[in-house]
């Protein structure tokens, strides 16, 4: 950050990154009112005081894991292997961890935070929004980060305490965190939009229109143009099919509890395998990718 | 709870502990101050898109498809997301159309 800086032109770049975030984490405001909830009612009804569910929501941060430490407090004390089965469970952030190793870059004290909080719905949105100009990148994904992490404890502590007074049936309502993801997904899939506002349809697999357009949900493509052996489009069409077959293929083989890691594992052994065809070249990468992917040495070890 | 409140903290304590490590490793591995291997730079431009895809699967796998409502409520939910998204492109109308329609179905269609 810059010291000079006077104070009101800073707050201004802290309201313009606020109003940017505060949009695109409404969904999970929904969801983690309700998930939130049923945790905090879940550790109620299960004879827990607020302070248990609010500990776990404050240093854990990480939803399903959470759900089980409840069960894990209400059985034999074993640290060991609740520590192993937390690694298994969150083994995914390891994933995350890479995919923002060039985007957190460069953050200073904002990085730390950034990697504490990072969950599936911070990680889905701040991977994938292309940060609209005039947008400070680090105090966007700040916010969506600390608006997450807010929603978080106070759906907890909302359900702790009136959760089992609704008058009205929330049953489905954890939908919207599916629906989250897919449109996450269908926007990677469907690639930049043409113009501005939300009319466009489909568009083409140019994506010349990086800058254009103002909207602050849009979805960034973080692939480039060119430089790879096959269009843009097909790539990346290929790289989400083939997330959602292998692990659709491992839910069906492991079963819900037991997926996720062979499903990572698949995925990175067919990347690898793959790399020739998926791999663009460093020298074509995105405009915000380049700030820190586009000094790549192209050295021969 | 059976555990003593110190049993609880230590518990609590671990879990913490284990998910800071799967959080951080990646950035302890490779700081800002290294460039990491082209291959592991590789990697974080192509699992994004992946992991979206996992997460979408991930946040279905509870859907039982051969007991209950076998996952029909789940399917046409997921075709109207498809469909109001490709139509509109607008994320915050595909995500309110998509959880109310799915609310509908599991409240009163498929009960």
């Amino acid at each position: 950050m810059n010291v000079g800086m006077e104070p009101h032109r800073e707050a201004a770049v802290l309201a313009v990154a606020f109003k940017a975030a505060l949009p695109l984490t409404s969904p999970i405001a929904v969801g983690f009112l309700f998930l939130g909830g049923s945790y905090g009612l879940l550790a109620h009804a299960k004879g827990f005081s607020l302070w248990y569910p609010l500990a776990m929501a404050f240093f854990i941060f990480a939803g399903s894991m959470e759900f089980i430490t409840i069960n894990l407090l209400l059985s034999a004390f074993a640290p060991v292997s609740a520590f192993l089965l937390t690694l298994m469970v969150n083994a995914r952030h390891l994933f995350y961890g890479l995919s923002m190793l060039g985007r957190f870059r460069g953050l200073g004290w904002k990085k730390p935070y950034l990697i504490f909080t990072m969950i599936d719905e911070t990680f889905a949105i701040n991977s994938s929004t292309q940060v609209p100009l005039g947008v400070d990148r680090g105090w966007f994904m700040m916010f969506v980060s600390m608006l997450s992490r807010a929603y978080w404890l106070g759906g907890t502590t909302l359900g702790w305490l009136v959760g089992g007074l609704l008058p009205f049936s929330t049953h489905g309502i954890e939908f919207v965190l599916t629906a989250l993801f897919l449109s996450i997904f269908l926007d990677q899939w469907m690639g930049e939009k043409h113009g501005e506002g939300a009319s466009a349809t489909v568009d083409s697999a140019s994506s010349d229109l990086r800058e254009g357009g103002n909207s602050s949900l849009r979805v960034r493509s973080p692939e480039p143009v060119g430089a790879s052996l096959m269009p843009d489009s097909v790539r990346r069409h290929l790289l989400a099919l083939i997330g959602v077959m292998v692990s659709a293929t491992c839910l069906m083989m492991f079963g819900p509890e037991r997926f996720m890691i062979p499903a990572m594992g698949g995925m990175l052994a067919l990347f690898l395998v793959l790399r020739t065809w998926l791999d663009v070249s460093a020298s074509g990468v995105g405009p915000d990718e380049g700030l820190h992917s586009g000094d790549i040495q192209e050295k021969s070890v | 709870m059976t555990m003593a409140v110190w049993q609880a903290v230590v518990t609590i304590g671990v879990v913490s502990l284990g998910t800071l490590i799967t959080r951080f490793l990646p950035f302890i591995v490779f700081p800002d101050s290294k460039q990491p291997p082209q291959t592991i730079e590789y990697l974080g431009r192509v699992l994004p898109y992946a992991m979206t895809g996992l997460l979408v699967v991930y946040s279905l796998k509870d859907m039982t498809l051969f007991v209950g409502a076998h996952g029909v409520p789940e399917v046409i939910s997921v075709l109207a997301i498809v469909v109001l998204h490709w139509w509109k492109r607008d994320m915050l109308l595909s995500i309110a159309g998509g959880t109310v329609l799915y609310m509908v179905l599991v409240q009163l269609v498929f009960v």
